[in-house]
This record gives structure tokens, C-alpha cells and sequence, in this order.
């Protein structure tokens, strides 16, 4: 069923303090769809993102993921928080990539991929390790099973970190800035790897600065500013021709701020 | 000048000198438990929990170590409560060390990004896996050369049980003292005994901070 809804955000509202970062955001993205978001900083996409994971807890409104809210549950008709056990049975279907990797400092690469397989789904390890071995051969990096985060550049450390996602095998993969901590020489082997999984039929959210990346990936995208969605539509059409005057400026301004790096690389 | 009288005292006083390292060792594993127990209610998201472990640790903070061992050999013999000295001398240690090993720790888990915790999260790990698994770990590191800084000078402390009759070396010396009108000699001689408890321990500290730390 390609239609169906995989992620459904209904009148989401994030606050902190007096400032609201999210204002009644509505979204549903499809099983096996590749969604990107984009937007100046602090528009509110990571926190879009963090809520879905339930990182953050909505102020208002909520998720649902393959029909199931996240984080709070309908009981007796009244809304109950739901426990820890339960928000960590949501989770094991989410992948999420950090833009600071966060992989774990005392495991070494293949150890950080077993961790989940191993203790949360109880998997034995020889059933385990083929698997984690798979996936790191899968990101490239087979080669460094027995390596300390330490000991790896930026790029080969986001590359674990995704393969320790894909370990739990998630049904929604979700990638806040994956790319945004890494040098620039670094940035391609990242992005080819979420690209092989956009091809195998992934359904991801990426909030990205790359417009490029953007475009290739996405079968859509959505435009924040100021905590709302302001702009949405396919890729070509919303980079040849942007409608709403946001995007365009936004758009204006990030083809500035490359074209200055290039200048000034030169 | 002759040293037959450390061929009189020494017998007595390392036997004294294995009172001391005992006394040590089960206040510190009391501590040591009781201490992450705090931590943890400390860190609670309960409220009430939390304030419950802060107060105990500002108020046992707050006195003299000494003052607790009073409290439980000669205080609590009032409400039927009786403890062998050095029983009593163990557990006014732990008590005490418990409040100073529940800030390490808290300290030691405060130092931990909190990306770590939340990468944990997104693995579907609970709580107890988080802390199990992703925490306490790399915690760990930063907790150890405190601690064992913290057994160094737990090791000393114990000096204050023999103001409770608890058996161990500081007691034993003031009993030799008052025998053989000798204290530079004694104490001197048992000041190097403390010296040759400690010294092998904060060498080792130094070395677990080189490993660690590098």
C-alpha cells in the first residue's frame, strides 16, 4: 500500500519559555516516502523532528506513527501520558541521525551497531553480529568493525551511527542536519549512503542545508520559517519556480551564501 | 639507643592496622552503594525523591563525621538501638561517605553529553538500559580518580573510631601511648603505618588518572 500514511503530525505546538517554536504544524507522510525540510536556522524543523521522536514533548497537539500516537495514548476516552516502557517499544521503529553522531565513546564501531539488536530486541549475538557486520560493510566501513569513535573521522562516525540506526531495523528514518558537523571533503560519502537508502525504499524525514542533496533525494519538500510550514511541493518545482515569496528569499539567500563560499575558495 | 620496644608494639599494632583496612573496606563498599542509591534519587524525575537525597546530603554535609558516629554508638542505644563499636564505626563512615560519593557520581552523570542519552533513547532503550548500557560506563571514567581520592581519605578518617572504641590502629596507639610514655616515638612509628596504607593507594590513583584521563 504505497499511499498509506506512515507519519501523521496533527496541530503540533512546541513552546519554550515565551517562545514558540512550533505553531500548529499539520503534516502526514507517506510509507516510503523521502521528505526533506528546509528553512532558515531556528525555524523549527529540528524541534519538528525531536517531537516525532519524542525527544520534546508537544505543548500542543500530537503524533501518530503507523496509527499509533506517540507519547500519550487515548484511554477511557481521556489523553494519558504513556510510560517509558512504551515510548521506548515507539522508538526501536525510529532511526534517528544526530548531526553530533553521538555515537557511544566506549564501544567500538561494531559494538555501537550490536548494542540495540543485543539488549533491546534480545537478539543472539550470532544472529547479531552478521547483521551488524552487513551494515557496516553496507556504509563502507567494514574494515574498522573493531574502531573506537575516537579513531574515526566525522564522516566514518555519522556512516556508523546510521548503520547502528538501520540495526533496529525502523520502519522511519529520521535525519536532523546529518551533515551539518562535518567538513566539507566529508559531507559526500554521508549523503551517498542516505542516498542508497532512499533507493531501497526508506521512508525518511531529512532536514538538511544541502539544497542540492535536497533535490536528488526528496519526492518532496516542505519549507519552514518561523514555526510553521510555509511553502511544500515537489523538488523541481519548488526550486525552478518557488510561488510563495519565503521560499524565494530563502532560497535567494542560500545561493548567496554559497556563492560566497565558492568565491572565497577560489 | 635501642628499638626493642617496636618488637613490643608492633605485633599489637598490625593487628590494630588490619582493623583499620577492614573498617575501610566495608565502609566504602557501604558508601559506595549507598551513595549511587542517593545519585539516583537525586537524578530522579520524581520530585520528591530528589529533595529527599538533597537534604540528606546537605545535612550530613553539614557534620562533623565524628558527630555521626556519637549519634549512632551512644545516641541510639536510647531508642533500643545497639551497635557493636565498630559496627557503629562502619556504618557512621558509610553514612557519612555516602553524601560525599552521591555528588562524584552526580557530578560524574552530569558529565555525560546528553546526546548520549538521547542516542540510547532512539535504540528503544529504557531508562535502566540507558544508564546500564550508555551512562554509567562513560561515567565511570570521570567518577574512579574521586573515588579512590575519596578511599584515601576514608582510610585516615577511620582515625576518628577510636574516639568510639572502635578497635583499630589509632586506638591501639593511644593505648600503647598511655602505657609506654613514648607518644613521638609511637606515633611517629604509626603515622608511617597510615603513610604505608595510603601511599600504595594514591600511586594507584595517579596511575588510573594517566590511563583514564590520557
Amino acid at each position: 500500500m504505497p499511499d498509506q500514511t506512515l507519519v501523521e503530525v496533527a496541530g503540533l505546538s512546541k513552546r519554550f519559555g515565551d517562545v514558540e517554536v512550533l505553531k500548529h504544524v499539520d503534516l502526514a507522510v507517506r510509507a516510503g516516502e523521502k521528505l526533506a525540510v528546509i528553512g532558515p536556522s531556528g525555524s523549527g524543523k529540528t524541534t519538528l523532528l525531536r517531537c516525532i521522536a519524542h525527544l520534546e514533548k508537544p505543548s500542543a497537539g500530537h503524533v501518530t506513527i503507523a496509527g499509533e500516537r506517540v507519547g500519550s495514548k487515548l484511554a477511557d476516552g481521556r489523553v494519558v501520558e504513556m510510560s517509558d516502557r512504551e515510548i521506548a517499544r515507539i522508538r526501536t521503529g525510529i532511526g534517528m541521525v544526530f548531526q553530533r553522531f553521538n555515537l557511544f565513546p566506549h564501544l567500538t564501531a561494531l559494538e555501537n551497531i550490536l548494542l540495540g539488536p543485543l539488549k533491546v530486541l534480545r537478539m543472539p549475538r550470532e544472529q547479531a553480529e552478521p547483521i551488524a557486520l552487513g551494515l557496516l560493510a553496507k556504509v563502507g566501513l567494514a574494515h574498522k568493525r573493531d574502531a573506537y569513535p575516537e579513531r574515526l573521522s566525522g564522516g566514518q562516525q555519522q556512516r556508523v551511527a546510521i548503520a547502528r540506526s538501520l540495526a533496529m531495523q525502523p520502519k522511519l528514518m529520521l535525519f536532523d542536519e546529518a551533515t551539518s558537523a562535518l567538513d566539507p571533503e566529508l559531507v559526500g560519502e554521508v549523503l551517498n549512503v542516505i542516498r542508497q537508502l532512499a533507493r531501497e525504499g526508506m521512508t525518511m524525514l531529512i532536514v538538511t542545508h544541502e539544497m542540492q542533496f535536497a533535490e536528488d533525494v526528496a519526492d518532496r519538500i516542505i519549507v519552514m520559517d518561523h514555526g510553521s510550514i510555509v511553502d511544500e511541493g515537489p523538488p523541481h518545482e519548488l526550486f525552478r519556480s518557488p510561488s510563495h515569496p519565503r521560499t524565494q528569499a530563502f532560497l535567494r539567500a542560500v545561493l548567496e551564501r554559497q556563492a560566497m563560499a565558492t568565491s572565497s575558495a577560489a | 639507643m635501642s628499638f626493642a620496644w617496636v618488637n613490643d608494639w608492633m605485633p599489637e599494632l598490625l593487628v590494630a592496622a588490619l582493623g583499620t583496612l577492614r573498617m575501610t573496606a566495608l565502609a566504602f563498599l557501604l558508601a559506595a552503594f549507598l551513595g549511587l542509591l542517593l545519585a539516583l534519587a537525586r537524578l530522579s524525575r520524581r520530585a520528591s525523591l530528589s529533595r529527599l537525597a538533597f537534604g540528606y546530603i546537605e545535612i550530613v554535609r553539614g557534620m562533623p563525621a565524628v558527630m555521626l558516629l556519637f549519634l549512632i554508638y551512644f545516641a541510639l542505644t536510647s531508642w533500643g538501638i545497639t551497635l557493636g563499636a565498630f559496627a557503629a564505626a562502619v556504618v557512621g563512615l558509610g553514612l557519612n561517605g555516602a553524601a560525599y560519593l552521591a555528588e562524584i557520581y552526580r557530578a560524574g552523570i552530569g558529565a555525560i553529553h546528553p546526546g548520549q542519552r538521547e542516542a540510547a533513547q532512539m535504540l528503544g532503550m529504557r531508562h535502566f538500559q540507558v544508564m546500564r548500557y550508555v551512562i554509567f560506563p562513560q561515567a565511570l571514567r570521570v567518577v574512579l580518580p574521586p573515588m579512590a581520592n575519596y578511599l584515601i581519605a576514608l582510610l585516615k578518617d577511620t582515625s576518628i573510631a577510636s574516639l568510639i572504641s572502635a578497635p583499630e590502629l589509632m586506638l591501639r596507639a593511644r593505648d600503647l601511648s598511655s602505657e609506654y610514655f613514648m607518644p613521638m616515638q609511637l606515633y611517629l612509628l604509626v603515622g608511617a603505618m597510615y603513610l604505608a596504607m595510603a601511599y600504595p593507594l594514591s600511586r594507584g590513583v595517579r596511575y588510573m588518572e594517566l590511563r583514564l584521563l590520557k
